[in-house]
């Protein structure tokens, strides 16, 4: 079975160039990809050639790179046509060598029992500033509260702990945080934490 | 022999004497008395602050049932309270709520710092929204430490806090 | 519409009507957590939570220590559901460290975890009685997870925060006699909960309390992305341990409890039900379980993971937790986020409590199954 299956996989696992060490270093010899999850990263990959990069694809796992233009189209996609309905978590990875910092999307799926098992993982970029004020900066991405209304939590708290400001979210005020911090937002990497 | 003593001229100076040795006589059975009623009416503060809150629902579950010795009562408004359990850590949202609380409560108060967290910061000594420890914005009477501290630990804190009382100077 | 007043009278102002109460974090009806609510009369017309006041930056934290160093402030934001917050966590560093469990590790991890689900729904339990006035049902739950704790206790060494699950198995073997102590425990346990039935569940105070309150369809908690027994009493049949089985759940045969009507009673009953499903998987899982064998797969110090992802979920006491962690080939991870159920709640609480009476509240709120210090980590 794996045979024919070995010329199609190739070109989706060795499309991202940029990521390409991790599955060098843990498998050298490429392993079978799952079926079900790669005909999902198919579609993608049919509907936004360029767009839509397809990261990686494991068991169960599917990680999807897009820009932050193309992010309310493909997140669409994603919802009327794959049938993923809600966002499991929103987290912010701050990559200052890059200057960009990442939002991460877990989208999951309760209506389709195909897609109990499946977690979709759409990532975008922002540009990162130096000397951040939240809010007011280049540091921003649009809300797909409009697409998953489940995110509105989970983008206020990506709001306060990296200062990645979410377009057209109505309510981007502070949650977790302390009235009065002052502070850089506190995921970010140059924000010390006491005597480290 | 009172009347030849008591003239309109000293009535102050003989009123005042006598209170002297009025408090001299009944000061100590009256603040022992006072303080034997606080030791057993210790009502505690609904303020759950972390973690620590669940194994002071622990406390007053049957097994534990510190109710027993009159302490750690179940709920009760702010202004009937004397007693503030600081359950764990104390986050720098939290500390001003925490002191508003502590500051809204009649006299006397006493305050147990319950955990590490609330002693220290215990395991969160270098988080950012941590404060190690209560002592900067409350009195502490009793330190319980534990992470989180059992039950027994907290009842013996609350023993502790009893025996201290009952060598206070009733106030 | 404008209806003649008699002179010297006049209408009330809506603005002037509305009044803001603070719900906490001082207060009988609140966790570490304060609600905003504004009421008209008796009514509540916008519910607006405040978290945070239990934030501690764990998150942070989890950034400057290594993967093993990680374990005990990890598990501290549900010290009594601590075997399940520290699941995922370790799954996903299995996952990145290529480490395989042994066999019988993994029978442990599901007894470990399925106890620790009771004593979390029953100090729940405990909680929702005395906030609803029932004062037995906080004594009853109260009492009866001490038995299982004094289990978790043998077998761990700590009443509640076990630190138990480590990255490639579990910490300890259990104690000789273990089995049939869990068995005999269990039982007992499970003879006590179905009594629970008779004096809370079909009490008819407790259910003109929460029938009907708070009543969230199929649409909107699959919309508002909910999860747990908030979701699954709303009718959707989502239980990871069925959908995705992780570890030894596969070779059990889990149950997951579904109920339609998505109201408070409904959310209440969820957790109990599960209490029973738990005793049921103990009971296989003992059955199945190899009689000896290693339980640990020993690690190198200071291990260090590739340069990979993983996001790991496991269903806990509130619903689904999901660990993800980004790792730079360093023996710290880069990033490490918790998605958990209690946050994901969050968001129906605004949505559910309005329009709701006041007096309602404690019975909403309670029953979304929400653990504050979890929800702020």
């Amino acid at each position: 079975m794996s045979q024919p299956e070995t010329p199609e996989t190739k070109p989706v696992a060795t499309a991202p160039p940029a990521k390409a060490p991790p599955p060098a270093a843990k498998a050298p010899p490429q392993k079978e990809l799952p079926q079900f999850e790669k005909s999902i990263a198919d579609k993608l990959e049919g509907k936004f050639s360029t767009k839509a990069t397809i990261e990686f694809v494991k068991v169960n796992r599917i990680r999807v790179k897009v820009n932050k233009e193309d992010m309310l189209d493909v997140a669409r996609f994603i919802r009327d046509e794959l049938h993923f309905d809600h966002a499991e978590s929103v987290t912010g990875v701050d990559y200052p060598d890059q200057k960009e910092i990442e939002v991460t999307y877990h989208l999951g799926s309760y209506t389709d029992p195909e897609l109990a098992k499946q977690v979709l993982t759409l990532a975008t970029r922002a540009p990162r500033e130096e000397n951040p004020s939240p809010g007011n900066d280049s540091t921003r991405v649009p809300s797909l509260r409009d697409i998953f209304y489940s995110v509105e939590f989970h983008e206020r708290e990506c709001f306060e702990m990296l200062g990645v400001y979410f377009e057209n979210h109505p309510d981007n005020r502070r949650l977790l945080l302390p009235e009065d911090w002052a502070d850089l937002p506190p995921m970010r990497k140059d924000f010390k934490i006491k005597g480290r | 022999m009172l009347k030849e003593l008591l003239t309109p001229q000293n009535a102050n100076v003989f009123i005042g004497k006598l209170g002297d040795v009025l408090v001299k006589a009944i000061d100590q059975p009256l603040g022992y008395a006072i303080n034997w009623g606080r030791l057993w009416s210790l009502w505690p503060v609904h303020i759950e602050t972390a973690c620590c809150s669940v194994e002071f629902g622990a406390a007053s579950g049957p097994r534990y049932d510190v109710e027993r010795f009159g302490i750690i009562e179940a709920f009760g408004s702010l202004r009937q309270c004397d007693l503030v359990v600081v359950q764990g850590t104390i986050t720098r949202k939290m500390a001003p709520r925490l002191r508003l609380v502590y500051d809204q409560m009649p006299e006397p108060k006493y305050v147990i710092a319950m955990g590490a967290c609330a002693i220290t910061g215990g395991l969160y000594f270098d988080s950012y929204n941590v404060l190690p420890g209560i002592d900067g914005i409350l009195p502490v009477d009793v330190y319980v430490p534990g992470c989180p501290p059992r039950p027994e630990t907290l009842i013996q804190g609350c023993m502790l806090l009893q025996e201290k009382i009952k060598r206070m100077k009733a106030r | 519409m404008t209806t003649q007043l008699p002179p010297g009278l006049q209408l009330e102002k809506v603005d002037e009507r509305i009044m803001t109460l603070n719900v906490g974090p001082q207060h009988p009806g609140s966790g570490h957590m304060r609600l905003i609510i504004k009421v008209d009369g008796d009514y509540i017309v916008s519910c607006d939570p405040d978290p945070g006041y239990v934030h501690r930056g764990e998150e942070k934290m989890a950034e400057y220590r290594n993967y093993i160093v990680n374990i005990p402030h990890l598990e501290r934001p549900v010290i009594h559901d601590s075997c399940n917050v520290l699941y995922p966590y370790c799954l996903g560093v299995e996952e990145l460290l290529g480490l395989e469990v042994p066999e019988r590790a993994k029978y442990l991890r599901v007894i470990a975890s399925e106890l620790n689900r009771c004593v979390y729904i029953q100090y729940w339990l405990a909680i929702y009685g005395i906030f609803l006035g029932h004062s037995t049902m906080f004594m009853w739950p109260a009492g009866d997870r001490e038995l299982l704790i004094d289990l978790l206790e043998k077998i761990t060494g700590a009443r509640v925060t076990h630190a138990y699950f480590v990255p490639g198995g579990i910490r300890n073997d259990v104690p000789a006699n273990f089995e049939e102590m869990c068995l005999k425990r269990v039982n007992y346990f499970e003879k006590r909960i179905k009594e629970y039935a008779a004096i809370f569940y079909d009490n008819p105070i407790l259910i003109s309390r929460t029938q009907g309150a708070g009543v969230l369809s199929r649409e909107d908690a699959i919309r508002l992305g909910t999860t747990g027994s908030t979701l699954r009493a709303s009718g959707v049949d989502f239980d990871l341990r069925k959908k995705e089985p992780y570890d030894a759940y596969g070779e059990l045969d889990v149950h997951s409890n579904v109920l339609k009507d998505g109201d408070s009673y409904a959310r209440s009953k969820i957790p109990w039900l599960d209490m029973l499903e738990s005793c049921n998987i103990i009971r296989q899982a003992l059955q199945k379980m190899p009689k000896s064998g290693s339980v640990r797969v020993k690690l190198k110090p200071n291990p260090k993971g590739g340069n990979d992802e993983v996001y790991k979920r496991v269903e806990s006491g509130r619903g689904s937790l999901g660990c993800y962690i980004v790792s730079r080939s360093q023996p710290e991870p880069y990033r490490l986020k918790l998605s958990v159920g209690s946050f994901r709640n969050l968001i129906c609480m605004p949505y559910l409590l309005k329009g709701e009476k006041l007096g309602n509240m404690p019975a909403v709120y309670w029953s979304l199954n929400y653990w504050p210090v979890e929800a702020d980590r």
